[in-house]
């Protein structure tokens, strides 16, 4: 099937695209299109006015920050994947930008496109969620910061009020004596997650963990944060024992499945993950090779 | 609703009035006959409607005209010169790297992409990079074989 047709707007600016997007009766914003686009062409999504962010050169942008990086939403997956700044400060997000669809749609798709999209199997969001980014939107009422552990608010659907645009995203850079992995299982390397999990990790000089994050994709509407797992790491020495209770809780973690992958196969594949990242993520950490 | 482009599409400059939701692939092929450049799904998933922008390749089904104003197309009939094939379509021949065909043009413009990239790709490289373009036919083995054939010519001719 084919996309029917809608007026097109290219705003120069962001305070034109809110403005649009704020007034126009069944609007939508066009980031890079690689999810809009297929729900377009089979009539998922029908809008009347699509917004392009293309023209709006601010929202393309990966800067330093004095706390880490700075990340325009109009940035394309391609141009994290291949940024040196990306992987220096924020090695997660590169791991996980290479595993995000294939080439041809990384050329396009971008950064806050998946973050806004937020498909459940979808990699960015897992990594937005393991690195608490911050999400900076615009709206008819001004800016405004979204801790992103807020902004997944039902499937498919962020917490962004009519008329809000995500602008840019900030993400803390990964501290010193830290590790970070980002694992994904599924059948076709190109496809969405399966499950996916996402481990950050620091090492104090005693050899023990004094931060620990892990996120996972592809079990439930939204990335799901392992609160308690990662409280039952920290001041606990790097170990196998460590990663395996780890697992444990991830394992039994509440998930959905479907027809598919049930949930206890989505689980028993939580639990493998997070044991592999945790190792990989302390061993980048300059923990011992062993565990 | 209609919005002017004006864009080279294999070394010609083209500028035309589009349909805002018409794609790059629908484009090509009724407007410009490039059939080369295939629909299979629709969805961005099979890459047969592959084409370069830039010289990067995207999803021409994925991606409205609108969106390649002011850009460089390459599609399968832009890769040849004078009539002769290019290296890597030949080596796509001696490889017997197609069946059908159908998935052939979008293989052939990811590998050209691939290749001006990394002149010497290695298999884990060329099967990631062709993760995007799905085959039905072939199995992969001779379209990796093409591609490294293709690597090969590409490094004597230089
Ligand atoms: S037709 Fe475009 S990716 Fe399949
Ligand atoms: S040759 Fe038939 S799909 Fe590839």
């Amino acid at each position: 099937m084919k996309a029917p047709p809608f007026h097109y707007h290219a705003p120069d600016d962001l305070a034109s695209a809110v403005a649009l997007l704020a007034t126009l009766e069944n609007a939508r914003v066009l980031a890079g299109g690689q999810s809009l686009m297929p729900m377009m062409n089979l009539r998922l999504a029908g809008p009347d006015h699509l917004i392009d962010l293309g023209r709006i050169a601010d929202l393309r942008r990966i800067e330093e920050t004095p706390q880490g990086l700075r990340i325009g939403a109009m940035t394309t997956q391609r141009a994290l994947e291949k940024s040196d700044l990306v992987r220096r400060l924020c090695p997660l997000l590169a791991e996980a930008v290479a595993l995000v669809g294939h080439q041809q749609t990384r050329n396009r798709g971008t950064l806050g496109g998946s973050l806004c999209h937020l498909d459940p199997g979808a990699e960015l969001p897992v990594v937005a969620a393991a690195l608490d980014a911050v999400l900076h939107v615009a709206g008819p009422a001004g800016a405004r910061r979204i801790a992103f552990r807020d902004f997944p608010l039902d499937y498919l659907t962020p917490s962004l009020a009519p008329g809000e645009v995500l602008t840019h995203v900030d993400i803390a850079r990964a501290p010193a004596n830290s590790g970070a992995a980002f694992l994904e299982f599924n059948r076709r390397p190109a496809d969405f997650a399966i499950v996916s999990a996402a481990a950050t990790l620091t090492l104090g000089v005693d050899g023990r963990i004094t931060q620990a994050a892990i996120a996972l994709g592809g079990v439930s509407h939204a990335p799901v944060r392992l609160a308690q797992a990662e409280a039952g790491l920290i001041g606990a020495r790097a170990s196998v024992s460590a990663w395996e209770s780890a697992a444990h809780l991830a394992a039994q973690s509440p998930c959905d499945g479907d027809e598919l992958y049930p949930a206890d196969y989505r689980q028993e594949l939580s639990g493998v993950l997070v044991r592999r990242a945790l190792a990989i993520a302390c061993q980048r950490a300059g923990g011992a090779a062993h565990v | 609703m209609t919005i002017p482009v004006s864009l080279v599409i294999n070394g010609k400059t083209q500028a035309f009035d589009v349909g805002a939701h018409h794609v790059v692939a629908d484009v090509l092929r009724e407007r410009f006959g490039l059939t080369g450049c295939k629909v299979g799904c629709d969805q961005g998933v099979c890459g047969a409607c592959t084409v370069l922008v830039d010289g990067a390749p995207v999803t021409g089904c994925a991606t409205f005209m609108f969106a390649v104003d002011g850009r460089e197309v390459t599609t399968i009939e832009g890769l040849g010169l004078d009539g002769a094939l290019s290296p890597v379509q030949q080596a796509f021949l001696a490889a017997g790297a197609f069946q059908c065909g159908f998935c052939t043009a979008g293989m052939i413009l990811s590998v050209t992409a691939l290749l001006l990239r990394d002149r010497d790709p290695d298999e884990a490289t060329i099967r990631q990079w062709l993760a995007g373009n799905i085959c039905r036919c072939t199995g992969y083995n001779a379209i990796v074989e093409a591609v490294r054939r293709a690597a090969r010519q590409v490094a004597e001719a230089s």
